[in-house]
């Protein structure tokens, strides 16, 4: 099956500032697919190349066989967009809004049905100034899906809302997404691209650093796991050191924590078992996708920083 | 939330198109005119309240030789109908479009079909609409108030009032490409408005200017727009000269305002 978006080489100067230097990525048709990296990295450029909102300095990109800058009246009619920091008219209500963006299209989805399975029902009547930023943002994506696009891209969707606006945000991109709808979301926010992307490209300083599922990444910076628990009778150290998926072993105070590859939880419960001991407190801690960016970023700081202001 | 996780797949098609793009934004914006009542009203009224006042002045109302017949409050409206143009061209679009910009409105429309170009084109439509409006309630209320006449050269009427309301909306156009928020076109709009509306006689009828002036405000828009309206009041064709100056402005302004208008 061919890609749904194509990006080879993409670079992108403003002036003597870098914004995108060398960015490759297919997205394949169905996927969600994750753009993260940290503020700056140039994850908004390289999403507005592919709405053709700017010109490309150098590179290919093809959306659903299109070229942005050439074929722009056939992408605005098959690519849903939701922008960064884009508002609608103070005054204008709900279901106006949603009205008015369905005339734009060919092939308009019935936009009564889009507001109630957003949610947005008992909202319709509701000027844009008044809604709550989690209804904003609802709105938002419903008038990306108007027209009926095969892809959406999403920008940076749950900046600013609460963890539980947040949440319910990422439920309905998972609705969407059970629609066919073709999904590229860009955002800062690790746990969004864990709970959410299907692939992420990573992005830093203007390159794609790595292409992979979240799980894929966290491996690719760590094979191994770390286990703790607290053991119900005292326990012979070389019972664990014995098991060949066991690379240490060491205490603190009265817990146990063991280290090994990715069998190491298997070895080590059974063991527990056959000696009869139950383990208290068992936590399993693996490489998240935040270890992976830091590891392949280098940017402990931008990570922290970035997650703590969204 | 569960009505979210129990999509439909896919979305259900519309039934039916929902008019003409240009069609739904224009009317979109004169709906989103009404609602800003508060502004938009004010403006509405002012040349209104201005007529009833000089209406009631009796001074304003008495036939004088040395106008022909005519009373001063005739050679007024002309110039309350280029205060109404003025009014809403010069105060309200730049506004409302240099706020568009200020918001991502017309960014975001860049992204659909539809296009940033067609809400400017909705924007003119609509506000020409209401200057329409405006000018057949100002000559209505003086007719039937004041029994100031109709204007006697109908078609030179129009094609004036069509005229100057075109060069004002370009000003305004050119307003918003120039303003980097809605705060500061406003501000310029109205630091415009009180220089152009003498210029049109509204302070110090143009004909008892001192010739400097005069000759200044034939060439302003809105003193070309007052002229070539009283013109056709007293029966006559506009003079060419005003109907030409009326449309530099208007083509000249509209040319500015495309090479300086940014979309974000």
């Amino acid at each position: 099956m061919p890609a749904v978006i194509e990006v080879r080489n993409l670079h992108k100067s403003y002036g003597d500032t870098v914004a995108v230097d060398d960015v490759s990525f297919a997205v394949e048709e169905g996927e969600i697919f994750g753009i993260l990296g940290p503020n700056g990295a140039g994850k908004t450029t390289t999403v507005e190349c592919i709405e053709g909102l700017r010109a490309a300095d150098r590179g290919e990109i093809s959306v659903l066989g299109l070229d942005p800058r050439r074929d722009r009246a056939e992408l605005t009619q098959r690519l849903g967009v939701q922008l960064q920091d884009s508002q609608l008219p103070d005054q204008l209500r709900v279901a106006e809004a949603l009205k008015l963006y369905s005339s734009f299209y060919r092939e308009p989805a019935d936009w009564l049905a889009l507001m109630n399975d957003l949610g947005l029902a008992e909202k319709s009547k509701t000027r844009f100034a008044k809604l709550s930023g989690g209804q904003k943002q609802r709105v938002s994506i419903a008038l990306a899906l108007v027209g009926s696009p095969r892809v959406a891209v999403l920008d940076e969707l749950t900046t600013g809302l609460d963890p539980q606006a947040r949440r319910d945000t990422w439920e309905l991109i998972d609705g969407v997404r059970s629609r066919g709808v073709t999904i590229v979301l860009v955002t800062h926010f690790m746990e969004e691209a864990e709970r959410l992307c299907d692939r992420v490209a990573l992005i830093d300083a203007g390159r794609v650093v790595a292409v992979d599922s979240p799980a894929g990444l966290a491996e690719q910076v760590q094979s191994e796991q770390r286990i703790q628990f607290r053991p119900s009778v005292p326990m012979d150290d070389s019972l664990l050191t014995s098991l060949p998926d066991v690379t240490s072993v060491i205490h603190r105070g009265d817990v146990v924590v063991v280290t090994g590859n990715n069998n190491a939880l298997n070895a080590v419960t059974s063991v527990l078992a056959r000696n009869q001991i139950v383990a208290r407190q068992l936590r399993v801690e693996q490489a998240s996708l935040e270890d992976a960016f830091v590891a392949l970023t280098g940017r402990h700081g931008a990570a922290h920083q970035a997650a703590g202001q969204s | 939330m569960s009505a979210v996780t129990e999509m439909p797949v896919p979305i259900p098609p519309a039934a039916a198109r929902h008019g003409s793009a240009l069609g739904r934004l224009t009317l979109t914006e004169l709906k989103l005119m009404g609602r800003e009542r508060s502004r938009f009203f004010v403006r509405l009224a002012v040349p209104l309240v201005l007529l009833v006042i000089f209406g009631a002045i009796p001074f304003y109302t008495q036939k004088r030789a040395s106008l022909d017949g005519y009373t001063l409050l005739d050679a007024y409206v002309p110039i309350l109908i280029a205060y109404a143009l003025a009014m809403l061209a010069l105060t309200s679009l730049p506004m409302v479009l240099a706020g568009y910009r200020e918001q991502g409105v017309l960014r975001r429309l860049q992204t659909t079909p539809a296009g940033p170009v067609r809400v400017l084109v909705a924007q003119f439509v609509a506000y020409a609409a209401v200057i329409a409006l405006m000018v057949l309630l100002i000559l209505a209320v003086a007719r039937v108030g004041y029994g100031v006449v109709f204007p006697r050269q109908v078609a030179g009427f129009i094609v004036a009032a069509v005229l100057g309301a075109v060069a004002v909306l370009s000003i305004g156009l050119l307003i918003a490409a120039a303003s980097p928020s809605a705060q500061t076109a406003q501000s310029i709009g109205m630091i415009l408005l009180f220089p152009m509306m003498f210029f049109a006689g509204l302070f110090f009828p143009i004909p008892v200017m001192p010739s400097f002036l005069r000759h200044l405000s034939h060439a302003t828009p809105l003193g070309a727009t007052v002229q070539a309206l009283q013109d056709a009041w007293l029966g006559h064709w506009p003079h060419p000269l005003q109907l030409i100056t009326m449309a530099a402005w208007a083509v000249g302004c509209a040319v500015a305002a495309a090479l300086l208008f940014r979309w974000e």
